[in-house]
């Protein structure tokens, strides 16, 4: 043994070390892949020594090597040998190899589970530091679940150092085991507040990554992090918090009114460049979502617009980059504002840095109009010529067409102009966007009627020249484009000046080399062309003429049906079958045209993106369901589902190749030039653009026009777009003259003699007319579509699963009944004894923090019961079973957030009304309009999961009492469980600008209902406002009411009397209202469960009634939240769309409900123990349905 | 979050390459190529932010970078980073390895990647500057001042 030491240590002399490895390396520059595969084998000898340090230089040296691209994962068992190595400079290398190695499918990782954890409570922080490091970047699902109680209680460990590791790591581990967050979150909290600035900014940023996912779960958070933003100078800090603002904002209007002050303060008085930008930011963000009708707001968009001018003029590229980004923020909400920079965006298109060129193209899709469109078209095409990456080309290219065809080509007045840009666009050689540039011009060929002849000329020129878009290989991308072509030809063929010039084109012996799927269209549309020939020929009795274009066919299509491509080769020998027919036809003298053509009767319409998604399913179809049960797993695995029309389209978009040279370029282009000039059919042959500008009514006196006749069309070297840009030109003048006559003509009649002064009137947008009466056809949708527009989310985000209620336990946890129910289940499992356990196995640490943290300890057993059971669990699953006790569990967990899910919704309303009392209830209208509105605004940050539920409008279970010019009183009725009482809260605000004091309350008291008043008063005597009102301020009363029979709704009469003082004096006043118990107001929120739910409805000693309302179109789940929040109703159970639901009143009375929802319709069925009380709440709930 | 860091040098040699998220070796060296290419084609007047777009992630994320002598330091972060904090970040990792090294150079980065627990010094400097309270680094207070003096890189030839 001893010797065996001594060997190794000699060997280890030998042994290459990094160093030696990487100065190898770089001595062996002209081998270097044969030296690595040399040394990969040393170290494979080396690893398959017993000593540690020999293994761990070999890892050390396999790290390297991984960075250079070898793979090492052969060597993951050795790297879990080094990683639990006793001396921590090996330990490190270990982790380090397997933090860059190691990866969800590395199979040895759960092997390392035990060896993380004792790392993890090891005595010296640096080995827990070294294991928090490295299991960030392997950490699966598993191990966080193993491991997540053991991070969580270095959360609170006694070092800065671990806390701060710690709880970052927290995050992955909440990625990749959601169900660890809920546990984990208060004490991810109280890190907010920790004493370690280090720790602190951990936490914040731990919160700010989450938050950024799934906003709406921590609006709770934000007086918490507003307090941090105020009281905070680390800069690292406050703009994670100020960025986490603007994600919240959209979810909380009023969270960005008070945002506003103190981030304009910011703005002001930071030197710090990036605080400041975010800072503006984050006010860019507040201020969409405030943006319907926030006139005192211009301020802080000016000041907004105005900080970025000054980053985008300076003279640092990143402050000018960052600038423009901003910039296109506001553009989508106030694009005014953005606009009267136009002069600076426009100047920035000409930056040398392609990054702020193309944030600069970016803002122009905001500022064109239909006045502007053709110069800023104009001046990019010039940009795409002069472009010399093609990237930035391509996205220059992209950007023309989304400016142009930007909301249903708005800003388009004349067609005939764009189809010539995307013609032009056509000669780029090399760019992958030759798919764009096709689907708009089938696009535009098929929505935009009256362009089609138009068009259809341009793209038998285009087909005509096909040999020039499709020859050179560079332009594989570009050769998209004859599919378009080819296919507007085909469809529109009637428009065809030459149609049989075309057809020779199309059947041209080059179109077999290009791509398959548009050879198939190719094929397809010669077919179409071929049908409108033969009937026109036909129709002009030429038999020979037609007989000729038929043999034409006949003798072309055989190149298709040889053809590699399936689809190409089927479609071919169709039709080479049918022509061969019509050919026996035609020698017959039997007219055929007729039915050929008839063969591609009728018009194909637009059909909308979503259209396919939105069919409805049929009732009855389940789409699940296997129409024959799957053969075995062995049959179907050997052949796997292609993609047989994409593959195509994909392969292409895969190798780009290298541009050509200069001069070849240039030979090119020279070639092509002279084709268009001695080509007879380009331009020409379209009826002349000006023709149709005579057509419009008293033009033709203008002499103008005369003259832009003469303007010859074919001006050599001139691109043909700009032609329509100085025709348009001269059209809008035209128009203005037009206009002007008219105007001086009526001026004439209303005033003769009077002469016109002043300067010819500025051209609006309005002004400018289209030059074609363009109908731009809409898109189709299948029939009954789905209005729902919830399917752009992915299912697939990482971060949906994380999508958790974190306020709940701390508002009403003890209330949840599925919780309740959960712990005395998990009373039978075994875990409350395995929590010590872990305790001492963990804690080696001095005695003082044992103390501290078992005092902690005590205090979450009360808070979360529940959280303990969750995290617990996971104490013991090392033990090979372990599966077996957590799946259940987390099933568990799952129902339980789904219910909480549906009970919660309530609760979180009542608070957040808490909240409003201190605001005016005048503003709750408006801002709950907005909080729609902002749901709407493009800038929504990321809002995953909830799939289910769409947005649920704010409710209100406060309702007006009365309002005079005084005062406004708005009330809420609760009921509780005690004496037959129930609480009315009255919130009481001051509209007025007197103080308002001495109020009292006095009620008319019935029979059943009484006011509680204090004792010794009498039933006439009103009840005082314990609180006076300044000018402004509202403020919430209670009272007590007694009340014998709830069965039926109660109104109580009452006047509120009070004195109003100002500076001229006090006046009495009083406001008369009426108080209305509706019986539901006598329901409390009680949870049922289940079992007890299904004995109470099998007692049988219910009635019941029901009810059925129609036309509902909110979502089930909405629904159901808001059955709970107006009629205080649990959900028992939900399956599907259906879901029971129970309530109590406060006298006792049960209340069972069975609510489904069908199509358009829902449909409650009610048991109760009092039957007048069930059909009157009955009543009340049909009344909020139908307002549903 | 930081999704990468890559150093790499004038020819697009790693120096030191860490991923936060995993792709398979082939695919990182890839990564690291690409985004060479992209970073070299760019003078060193123009700004230090890149669209990674189809490297990483997506659209969401963006390549910050600085060149020094011959090394490019290149952090792919996604939107929930201060692009100019990060650039901030770079300096204060370069300076952080100044300091390990004295004077650092690229030769240092290639024979002590070990040393000095260099690779674990992104991180480490990470959460350097994300602890300091930046008043008590004069040079910090601006997060984004960007005239701040680059450290004398000697030249690696």
């Amino acid at each position: 043994m001893a010797l065996k030491m001594v060997k190794g240590s000699i060997d280890r002399m030998f042994d290459k070390n990094l160093q030696d490895l990487v100065r190898g390396i770089r001595n062996h520059k002209e081998d270097e892949a044969k030296y690595i595969s040399q040394c990969i084998d040393e170290i494979k000898q080396e690893l398959k020594q017993d000593n540690i340090a020999v293994k761990a230089n070999a890892v050390c040296k396999l790290t390297y090597l991984q960075m250079l691209g070898y793979d090492i994962s052969w060597a993951a068992f050795n790297i879990i040998e080094v990683m639990s190595a006793s001396k921590f400079t090996f330990k490190r290398i270990g982790y380090l190899a397997a933090s860059q190695s190691f990866h969800e499918g590395t199979d040895v990782i759960m092997l390392t589970t035990n060896q993380i954890r004792k790392d993890l409570s090891s005595p010296s922080q640096y080995d827990t530091g070294v294991a928090l490091t490295g299991l960030s970047c392997f950490v699966t699902p598993d191990l966080a679940r193993d491991l997540a109680n053991d991070i969580m209680t270095l959360m609170s460990h006694t070092k800065p150092y671990i806390r701060k590791k710690a709880v970052l790591i927290m995050y992955k581990v909440f990625l990749k085991y959601p169900e660890s967050l809920r546990p984990a979150f208060p004490r991810l909290k109280e890190k907010l507040e920790d004493p370690d600035p280090g720790v602190q900014s951990a936490a914040v940023n731990v919160i700010c990554e989450l938050a950024r996912r799934n906003p709406k779960n921590y609006l709770s958070l934000a007086p918490l992090f507003f307090k941090l933003m105020t009281s905070s100078t680390n800069n690292w800090v406050l703009i994670k918090i100020i960025k986490l603002f603007g994600a919240l904002t959209p979810l909380e209007p009023r969270l960005g009114k008070k945002l506003i002050e103190p981030l304009t303060n910011l703005i002001h008085s930071t030197s710090a460049m990036s605080l400041l930008y975010e800072c503006v930011n984050t006010v860019i963000a507040v201020l969409i979502s405030l943006s319907s009708g926030m006139p005192n707001h211009s301020a802080s968009i000016q000041l907004c617009v105005q900080k970025l001018r000054i980053l985008i003029e300076d003279s640092d590229q990143n402050l000018k980059y960052l600038g423009l980004l901003a910039m296109s923020k506001i553009l989508k909400t106030h694009p005014k504002s953005v606009q009267s920079h136009k002069d600076l965006i426009l100047q920035c298109l000409d930056d040398k840095d392609e990054s702020i060129r193309l944030r600069a193209l970016d803002l122009l899709y905001g500022m064109v109009s239909k006045k502007n469109l053709m110069e800023i078209v104009k001046k990019l095409m010039t940009h795409v010529d002069k472009a010399e990456g093609t990237t930035y080309r391509d996205e220059l290219l992209t950007k023309i067409i989304d400016i142009c065809s930007q909301s249903n080509y708005q800003h388009i007045t004349n067609f005939e102009w764009y189809i010539s840009i995307l013609v032009e666009l056509t000669r780029l050689e090399g760019t992958r966007h030759g798919h764009l540039i096709a689907a708009q011009m089938l696009d535009v060929a098929i929505r935009v009627k009256a362009i089609r002849k138009f068009a259809v000329s341009q793209m038998s020129t285009l087909l005509d020249n096909a040999h020039l878009v499709a020859s050179s290989t560079q332009r594989n991308g570009i050769c998209e484009v004859l599919y378009a072509a080819t296919w507007i030809c085909g469809e529109f063929s009637e428009h065809l000046q030459e149609p049989q010039h075309t057809l020779e084109a199309m059947l041209r012996p080059k179109v077999t080399t290009l791509p398959g799927h548009i050879q198939a269209v190719y094929v397809q549309n010669v077919v179409k062309l071929y049908a409108s020939i033969l009937q026109q020929k036909e129709q002009a009795a030429e038999t020979e003429a037609a007989q000729a274009v038929t043999q034409l066919m006949i003798d072309r299509l055989p190149q298709f049906v040889q053809s590699a491509d399936l689809e190409v080769q089927e479609r071919a020998s169709c039709i080479l079958q049918l022509v061969k027919h019509v050919q026996k036809l035609q020698a017959k003298a039997v007219p055929v045209a007729e039915e050929v053509s008839a063969l591609f009767a009728g018009e194909l319409n637009p059909v909308a993106p979503k259209a396919q998604k939105k069919v409805p399913v049929p009732e009855g179809l389940d789409l699940d369901a296997w129409i024959n049960e799957p053969l075995s797993d062995s049959e179907s695995e050997d052949e796997k589902p292609k993609a047989m029309f994409h593959e195509e389209e994909q392969r292409q978009a895969k190798h780009r190749l290298p541009e050509v040279d200069e001069e070849e370029l240039a030979r090119r282009r020279e070639a092509r030039k002279q084709e268009q000039a001695n080509n007879p059919f380009y331009i020409k042959s379209s009826p002349s653009p000006q023709k149709r500008y005579q057509d419009s009514p008293g033009v033709e006196h203008i002499p103008v026009v005369q003259i832009d006749l003469s303007v010859p069309l074919k001006v050599p070297g001139l691109p043909l777009s700009d032609q329509y840009v100085r025709l348009e030109e001269e059209r809008r003048h035209r128009q203005r003259l037009e206009k002007d006559k008219r105007r001086k003509k009526r001026r004439d009649k209303e005033k003769k003699g009077k002469r016109r002064h002043g300067s010819l009137p500025t051209e609006s947008d309005e002004d400018i007319a289209p030059a074609q009466q363009v109908d731009i056809v809409t898109e189709e949708m299948p029939e009954n579509a789905l209005p729902s527009d919830e399917d752009d989310k992915d299912p697939n985000d990482p971060y949906r699963a994380l999508d958790i209620d974190l306020d709940k336990p701390l508002a009403d946890s003890e209330k949840l009944p599925v919780q309740k129910h959960r712990n005395a289940e998990n009373s039978k499992s075994p875990e409350k004894e395995d929590v010590p356990v872990v305790e001492k196995k963990s804690k080696k640490p001095k005695k003082k923090e044992k103390k501290h943290k078992e005092k902690e300890r005590e205090k979450e057993k009360k808070k979360e019961k529940e959280r303990k059971d969750t995290l617990s669990v996971n104490t013991h699953t090392d033990t090979a079973p372990k599966d077996e006790v957590v799946e259940p569990r987390r099933e568990a967990q799952d129902e339980e957030d789904e219910d909480q899910d549906q009970e919660k919704k309530p609760s979180k309303h009542k608070k957040k009304h808490k909240k409003e009392k201190e605001e005016r209830p005048k503003d709750k209208k408006r801002s709950r309009k907005k909080l729609l509105g902002s749901e709407e605004a493009p800038g929504e940050p990321v809002q995953n999961g909830a799939l289910e539920e769409g947005p649920l409008p704010p409710m209100s279970s406060y309702s007006l009492l009365a309002e005079n010019s005084y005062i406004k009183m708005t009330y809420g009725i609760q009921g509780s469980l005690q004496d037959s009482q129930v609480t009315v809260s009255i919130i009481l605000e001051n509209l007025s600008g007197s103080v308002l004091k001495s109020m009292e309350l006095s009620v008319l008291d019935s029979l059943n209902t009484r006011m509680a008043r204090p004792e010794g008063s009498s039933v006439h005597d009103g009840v005082p406002v314990p609180f006076q009102l300044p000018p402004g301020v509202s403020n919430e009363a209670q009272f007590v009411f007694t009340v014998q029979s709830i069965v039926m709704a109660q109104k109580l009469k009452g006047t509120l009397s009070f004195i109003a003082k100002d500076d001229e004096g006090a006046t009495h006043e009083k406001l008369d209202f009426k108080l209305h118990f509706s019986c539901s107001s006598y329901l409390t929120t009680t949870p049922c469960y289940s079992d007890a739910f299904a004995k109470l409805l099998e007692s049988g000693d219910l009635s019941m009634s029901s009810i059925r309302v129609d036309g509902i179109s909110m979502s089930f789940q909405n629904l159901l939240t808001k059955i709970c929040f107006h009629h205080h109703f649990s959900v028992v159970e939900r399956v599907d769309s259906c879901a029971s639901m129970y309530s109590r009143s406060i006298q006792g009375h049960h209340i069972c409900l069975l609510v489904k929802k069908g199509e358009n319709s829902v449909s409650v069925d009610g048991k109760c123990s009092d039957a007048t009380l069930l059909s009157n709440v009955l009543e009340e709930m049909k009344a909020t349905l139908a307002t549903c | 979050m930081i999704q990468a860091i890559l150093v790499f040098n004038n020819h697009g040699k790693p120096r030191l390459v860490r991923f936060y998220q995993h792709f398979p070796e082939e695919i990182q060296q890839q990564i690291v190529r690409e985004t060479f290419h992209l970073v070299l084609k760019r003078d060193d007047n123009i700004c230090n932010f890149l669209e990674g777009g189809s490297l990483i992630g997506g659209s969401d994320y963006k390549l910050i970078y600085r060149h020094y002598a011959t090394l490019y330091f290149v952090f792919c972060v996604d939107s929930s980073e201060s692009e100019l904090g990060i650039l901030d970040l770079i300096q204060v990792f370069v300076e952080t390895l100044d300091k390990c090294f004295e004077n650092v150079c690229e030769l240092d980065l290639i024979f002590h990647m070990d040393k000095g627990g260099l690779s674990a010094a992104p991180a480490r400097a990470v959460s350097a500057v994300k602890n300091i309270n930046l008043p008590e680094i004069p040079r910090n207070i601006n997060i984004g001042d960007l005239n701040i003096k680059v450290p004398n890189l000697s030249q690696f030839v």
